[in-house]
């Protein structure tokens, strides 16, 4: 923690005592991140063809592998998760699901963190986990 | 009377002891912050500023911790408590069912000393977003009172209820990182009083968060209305602040 | 360009991003995964004119959408005139870099250059 008490990355990620919401913003970042890092890759990977079908067939090989599968399927879920959570998260950002301002009363559950959302953040979890299994299936089905 | 005095004797449970880990730091000579522990008696009404003040009475009266009403009202006595934001003076030992009960000063705020922090840029904050109803003429002008209806007067007194507790912005992930941030307070405000159907200062009020680090730098995670103590939903008063800028509402 | 106007284009090629990316996965995985890569049918994705475009629209939208999300990312870490203008800056370069690099590919292999 610096003199201005910002707590920093560790402060910013932590999952701990904020509920599913604030893992899925992580996990939204996490992806984001991850998903950009695969795109660079894909771009450069097909790139590749212009070198004929000699530079094609290497640079599959080196991409056919049981870790090239692997990350392939991780970026399936991320993708999936990223997607179906981002949709989410606009449709928070455009005030949609969350709630209307009333009188609070006590304990004040507050009202934009309510199932729907919840909802949201799970099946993109369970479609993301849902798409990788099928991504592995597809890929080392072969 | 022998009778009443049973009956009080019998509701007193024989007072248990918890551990209280208090955090220590002076930013003036301190290198880093450290933790003093201190044994101290509750009752199952005993808040966690009850206790602080009772070793600031009994065992080291040197802690530095802000705090004023007692009531949940005035928003001073904010802190870390066991890792959340709340207010000592709205949490009971009791409800947080731990034998270790560990106080930090606020996430996200710099620190004056032990449990005080400095609320500067929480009130620059709220006054660049112009807490106050904008327009031309007023009510001692005209001689008329600006009147509202039930449902418009809905829109936005749920935000109203803010006192600037500040544990909305100690929870924010954003403020964890980003020193410019508005902070969910703010954009809260911003909220109410562009909700507010006397106002007529939107523009100006938008203008001040449509920057690079202003509303657009909340991805609603939630954490604001989580801890806050009055039910502001500060979370809510941003998004729906964003579907107006968006043109959805 | 105001914060509200980039944070639009964001949400907007998202949601495009989505549509037509979903259009590229299945085109691989109907045609069957291993053989939609093999060199031949990948030379045909290319010289097909709408593929082409199709492929050509998803780098543009994914690469203003990625960079942008960095740039956001970035901006929130640190605090800095000179850091945010090199952050904006160079995100933007590595988008239009990347675009650029990306466009190469589609258009040689497009016109039959391979």
């Amino acid at each position: 923690m610096g003199r201005d008490g910002k707590k920093g990355i560790g402060g910013m990620a932590d999952p701990r005592r904020y509920g599913i919401e604030r893992v899925a913003y992580w996990l939204m970042r996490l992806s984001g991140l991850g998903l950009l890092a695969y795109f660079v890759a894909h771009i450069y990977e097909t790139s590749n063809i212009l070198r004929g079908r000699v530079g094609w067939d290497e640079i599959l090989q080196m991409t056919q592998t049981i870790e090239g599968h692997i990350i392939l399927a991780l970026v399936i879920g991320m993708c999936v998760f990223h997607t179906v959570n981002g949709i989410r998260v606009m449709l928070g950002h455009g005030g949609v699901w969350v709630g209307r301002p009333a009188r609070p009363d006590y304990p004040y559950n507050p009202a934009s963190q309510n199932y729907r959302h919840k909802i949201g953040i799970y099946s993109a979890i369970i479609l993301a986990a849902v798409a990788m299994m099928y991504g592995l299936a597809v890929l080392f089905g072969e | 009377m022998a009778m009443a005095q049973e009956e009080i004797s019998a509701h007193i449970s024989p007072a248990r002891t918890i551990l209280l880990r208090i955090s220590r730091y002076n930013p003036e000579h301190d290198g880093a912050s450290t933790f003093a522990e201190f044994t101290v008696p509750y009752e199952k009404w005993t808040t966690v500023l009850d206790a602080i003040l009772e070793v600031k009475k009994h065992l080291d009266h040197s802690v530095a911790v802000r705090y004023s009403c007692r009531q949940a009202t005035c928003g001073s006595c904010g802190m870390m408590i066991n890792g959340r934001p709340r207010l000592a003076c709205f949490t009971k030992i009791s409800e947080l069912d731990s034998e270790t009960i560990t106080v930090e000063p606020m996430n996200n705020f710099p620190v004056i000393r032990d449990l005080a922090v400095k609320f500067d840029r929480l009130f620059d904050a709220h006054r660049s977003i112009k807490p106050y109803l904008v327009r031309e003429d007023s009510e001692t002008d005209t001689g008329k009172e600006f009147l509202q209806s039930p449902g418009e007067v809905e829109q936005y007194i749920q935000f109203a209820n803010c006192i600037k507790c500040g544990l909305c912005n100690a929870a924010c992930p954003t403020m964890a990182t980003d020193s410019t941030f508005v902070g969910p307070q703010a954009l809260a405000q911003a909220y109410r009083y562009v909700a507010d159907s006397r106002d007529k200062g939107k523009d100006s009020r938008l203008r001040v968060i449509d920057d690079s680090h202003g509303i657009w730098r909340c991805h609603f995670a939630g954490s604001c209305s989580q801890v806050c103590p009055k039910g502001v939903d500060p979370a809510m008063g941003i998004q729906l602040l964003r579907g107006y800028m968006l043109g959805f509402r | 360009m105001r914060e509200s106007t980039i944070m639009k284009i964001h949400y907007g090629t998202a949601i495009a991003a989505v549509a037509l990316v979903a259009v590229h996965v299945l085109i691989r995985v109907t045609h069957g995964f291993a053989e939609s890569l093999e060199y031949e049918s990948v030379i045909a994705n290319y010289r097909y004119v709408p593929y082409a475009i199709m492929l050509e629209l998803i780098l543009v939208l994914l690469s203003v959408h990625g960079f942008n999300g960095l740039r956001v990312i970035l901006l929130e870490l640190r605090q800095g005139r000179l850091y945010e203008k090199s952050v904006s800056y160079g995100c933007m370069a590595a988008m239009i870099g990347l675009i650029a690099y990306g466009s190469r590919t589609i258009i040689v292999t497009n016109m039959g250059l391979v």
